[in-house]
């Protein structure tokens, strides 16, 4: 078992983990800072695959960014806070059955075809090659995204805006 | 570990959100959930990426992280603003469109 295995294997555990207590937490808040653990055990998996960038990236965005917004419409949003309210309606054993059953689907799949188990020669700098492709190949998409940012961020003030 | 291992594990992930989408009542808990798959999505993405050698995977995650924040940012807007309108964030307590 090499050292990679091993961190495949402590994330693995620490994702899948942190995933349930996500979902099954009865605490709302709870619930939020176990997804920055899973957020950040994803940012793990991403330096095992060799994207460095997309490592920081999802750590910068995601679980600085994203925590933070969800952490304030909490705070905005809740009003009873220490009562024990219900979090989940009453399809739990339907919903547990419909995603087992999607995993065992998905799992099955992926059994039966053939993988490859070690990857094929790296490039060297594959940072340096995404932002290449980014400003060349990928150069409308990106503008898109822009334009969608500026969109959503407007959205988002105008539907949060005070109320006159 | 091989690429078998990577898919399988984001698929767990995947469905452990899908069980959180369908079944918390907070607004704000679905889109926890919704997060979750889309994390899931990604861990898929950039094993392909690695395991075939090429940058494509890994540039089309960064821009579905960056389409992932602009949901989340308009989502929770949103829930702000129907709390504000329903003094409410559970999902099935919202039915003002049940006729």
């Amino acid at each position: 078992m090499t050292l990679t295995d091993l961190a495949f294997w402590v994330l693995s555990v620490m994702l899948v983990g942190s995933a349930l207590a996500v979902v099954l937490s009865k605490n709302l808040f709870h619930a939020v800072l176990w997804l920055a653990l899973a957020l950040t055990g994803t940012a793990g998996i991403f330096l095992l695959l060799n994207a460095e960038f997309l490592a920081a990236v999802q750590l910068l965005l995601y679980a600085g960014g994203i925590i933070t917004i969800v952490v304030f419409a909490i705070v905005v949003t809740e009003r009873l806070v220490g009562e024990r309210l219900s979090q989940t309606n009453r399809g739990v054993v339907s919903g547990a059955l419909v995603a087992s059953a999607l995993l065992v689907v998905i799992v099955n799949t992926l059994m039966q075809r053939e993988l490859p188990s070690t990857p094929l020669p790296q490039l060297n700098d594959i940072t340096r090659l995404m932002g290449e492709q980014v400003l060349t190949t990928f150069v409308l998409p990106f503008e898109l995204l822009a334009l969608l940012m500026l969109v959503a961020m407007l959205g988002a003030i105008y539907f949060a805006r005070p109320e006159d | 570990m091989g690429l078998q291992a990577y898919l399988i594990l984001a698929a767990t992930v995947f469905c452990i959100g899908l069980f959180g989408v369908v079944t918390r009542r907070n607004t704000i808990g679905i889109l926890l959930g919704i997060e979750l798959m889309l994390n899931a999505v990604n861990i898929n993405l950039v094993a392909f990426s690695h395991f075939n050698a090429t940058a494509t995977g890994m540039i089309f995650t960064l821009f579905t992280i960056c389409i992932t924040v602009s949901e989340a940012a308009i989502g929770l807007a949103l829930v702000i603003l129907l709390f504000r309108v329903r003094r409410t964030v559970m999902a099935d307590h919202l039915d003002i469109l049940k006729g």
